[in-house]
């Protein structure tokens, strides 16, 4: 019973907070509340026992992810930052893009199965299950994923150290 | 007790002594730098002082409200609640004691032991940062931001070096349970005996993350007037100063916690103390403990000078982050040679 | 490993932390506001710049390099993340899992290397 009012606490918070990063004038604002937004996806995903999955999602993408974005967006001059006149022909196709976005997600969520699957235990999100998973079963994509790691930081210092060589 | 009742009794206690000790470690820091200094130190209020910490939140709170006209009002609010919230998250996770019971009812000390408590802890660590760099921007001031800049580049860096030195003892240990680590430091030796490496570099990184001295660069008098709190007046100010200490507060009891054994302490099971007994006594081990790193922090603070951004930066990124790494390629090989693996 | 039930219940206590921490902040912010004397005037709310009349503004773009290291650290953090499920389970993956997690840490180096030959992280 609580778990259900969690979730539709959770998911009022997570579609509010969504919006108000698209509405609010002030970018500080908008990465205030994609925090805010992060942190309730955070706390759904305690609501489904993967617990693991809740804590990285709030040390790397509340914690790590979003305090470069808030780098970015101090970086940018704000004080210059006139209302920007977008065309009618931009709005137009960002209507239709992001129309043809909600028919896939629609369409994902029509074919997704309800309920959990089965044979799946509860418990498959702890940490300690995690692990087992990852690193017997999944040992190439783990080990694929770090050398996407070092290509991704060879790329960020390549590009601003670009200048002294 | 209804369960849920004793737990807000709980969170209500552990939030008070973490309030209550940040005061009086301002007294105390006061008396140990006066004392560094061959001074008196705060003297006036009350014997030795000690009401000095009351009268300063009194002030704070009756001291006039300044918002910046420049500022952005909200976000300026904001940054030092944030700050301050974070601050008292952690305490949460920390075993306080073993356990009371009275009328065969057993009393928790730790609020709760969530399975992925040291997560958890880099979790709040983590989000921490934001407090400073909200307050920082929101105030517009040069100055100001030049601290947040610093205070959150300082606290990202020595982040990756504290996550890492915490791997290699959750490899010793095999569980992110505080209250599970605590336990199997009973009657063996404390974890700082196995991770030693990893206790100075989380050592190191405590200090960095509560932008203590001797990496106190966030706040430089010398060079950015206050740092990021420049413009702050009133308890706002006082939210930053105070979130400080409750942040050096909880990284002591976390490094007792996680190195020098909690509660535990030497020979406690041949003392004759039984139940309850044992368990205040233990509490109160802890609690010494905890003055201990306490007193650390501070005589470093009074003894050291302070970095410069460079060394700072170097030695986070290129001595301690390494460092981590060995420690856990060392690790892993002596667990490796001496068989304690599956 | 563990017992198949939910631990749900474990969070509530950090919820009710928080909640007890925000009253806190939340009376105190209002009593501040309430009880402290109010003379507003132009030149005290004036940003502070040490005495001289203000120049320019603070939101002015600020070194790349504050930048890079925001990117490094995402980069790391994630590395050390992963590395935690790992560590929980070290005595039952075995020396498999031992080499495994070298492999990994070899790569992080050669990355951490290359940041330090490309002096990516020095402050002039």
């Amino acid at each position: 019973m609580l778990t259900e009012y969690t979730f539709w606490f959770l998911s009022f918070l997570a579609v509010f907070s969504a919006f108000a990063v698209i509405l609010s004038r002030n970018p500080v604002h908008s990465v205030l509340y994609l925090i805010l937004t992060f942190f309730s996806i955070a706390g759904h995903y305690f609501l489904l026992n993967a617990q693991f999955l809740a804590a990285v999602h709030i040390i790397v993408y509340a914690g790590a992810i979003m305090v470069l974005f808030l780098y970015v967006v101090m970086m940018l001059n704000l004080n210059q930052a006139e209302p920007q006149r977008t065309s009618a022909w931009a709005k137009f196709l960002g209507a239709g893009a992001a129309g043809i976005l909600m028919l896939v997600m629609i369409a994902v969520i029509r074919k997704a199965e309800q309920g959990t699957p089965a044979g799946l235990p509860v418990n498959a999100g702890t940490v300690e299950n995690l692990g087992i998973t990852l690193y017997r079963d999944f040992l190439l994509p783990f080990e694929l994923a770090s050398v996407l790691f070092l290509g991704a930081m060879v790329g960020a210092v390549y590009l601003s150290k670009k200048e002294i060589t | 007790m209804d369960p849920i009742l004793y737990t807000i009794l709980l969170c209500v206690i552990v939030f008070g002594i973490s309030l209550g000790a940040a005061a009086y470690m301002t007294w105390g820091e006061r008396k140990l730098a006066a004392v560094l200094q061959d001074r008196v130190g705060p003297s006036r209020a009350g014997p030795f002082g000690l009401l000095q910490p009351i009268a300063d939140g009194i002030k704070m709170i009756f001291k006039e409200e300044m918002i910046p006209t420049h500022s952005n009002r909200w976000l300026f609010v904001l940054g030092p609640c944030f700050f301050m919230l974070t601050a008292c998250m952690t305490s949460v996770v920390i075993p306080w004691g073993s356990g009371l019971t009275i009328n065969d009812t057993f009393y928790r000390m730790q609020v709760t032991d969530i399975n992925i408590g040291l997560l958890y802890l880099l979790g709040v660590v983590s989000i921490g940062v934001y407090g400073i760099m909200i307050g920082g921007w929101a105030s517009n001031n040069k100055y100001s931001l030049l601290g947040a800049l610093r205070a959150s580049s300082q606290m990202i860096s020595y982040e990756v070096a504290m996550g890492l030195s915490l791997i290699a003892l959750v490899m010793t240990t095999g569980t992110l349970q505080l209250g599970e680590i605590v336990r199997q430091q009973d009657g063996g030796f404390a974890n700082v005996v196995y991770q030693p490496l990893g206790f100075l570099i989380f050592l190191i990184c405590a200090f960095a993350e509560t932008n203590r001295a001797p990496f106190d660069l966030p706040e430089t008098e010398s060079e950015l007037v206050g740092g990021f709190h420049t413009e702050y007046s009133s308890m706002k100010l006082g939210f930053f100063l105070f979130a400080e200490y409750i942040n050096m507060f909880i990284s002591s009891a976390v490094m007792a916690t996680l190195y020098f054994g909690g509660y535990n302490f030497p020979f406690q099971h041949e003392l004759g103390l039984e139940g309850n007994a044992l368990a205040i006594v233990q509490s109160l081990v802890f609690m010494l403990k905890i003055s201990g790193f306490i007193f650390l922090f501070m005589w470093i603070r009074w003894t050291l000078p302070r970095f410069r951004y460079d060394q700072l930066m170097n030695l986070g990124w290129k001595i301690l982050l390494p460092l981590a790494l060995a420690n856990i390629f060392i690790t892993g090989l002596v667990m490796f040679f001496s068989g304690k693996l599956g | 490993m563990n017992e198949n039930t939910s631990h749900l219940s474990e969070y509530v206590p950090i919820v009710i932390m928080a909640l007890v921490a925000l009253g806190f902040v939340v009376t105190t912010m209002i009593l501040t506001h309430t009880l402290g004397p109010k003379r507003p005037s132009k030149v005290k709310d004036d940003t502070f710049e040490c005495g001289i009349p203000v120049i320019g503004n603070a939101r002015s773009p600020f070194s790349i390099k504050y930048f890079l290291v925001a990117i490094l650290f995402v980069l790391f953090d994630v590395e050390v993340i992963f590395m935690y499920p790992w560590a929980v389970n070290f005595k039952e993956l075995g020396a498999f899992g031992l080499w495994e997690m070298f492999t990994f840490m070899g790569l992080m180096l050669v990355g951490l290397f290359y940041i330090f030959r490309r002096k990516a992280l020095d402050w002039e």
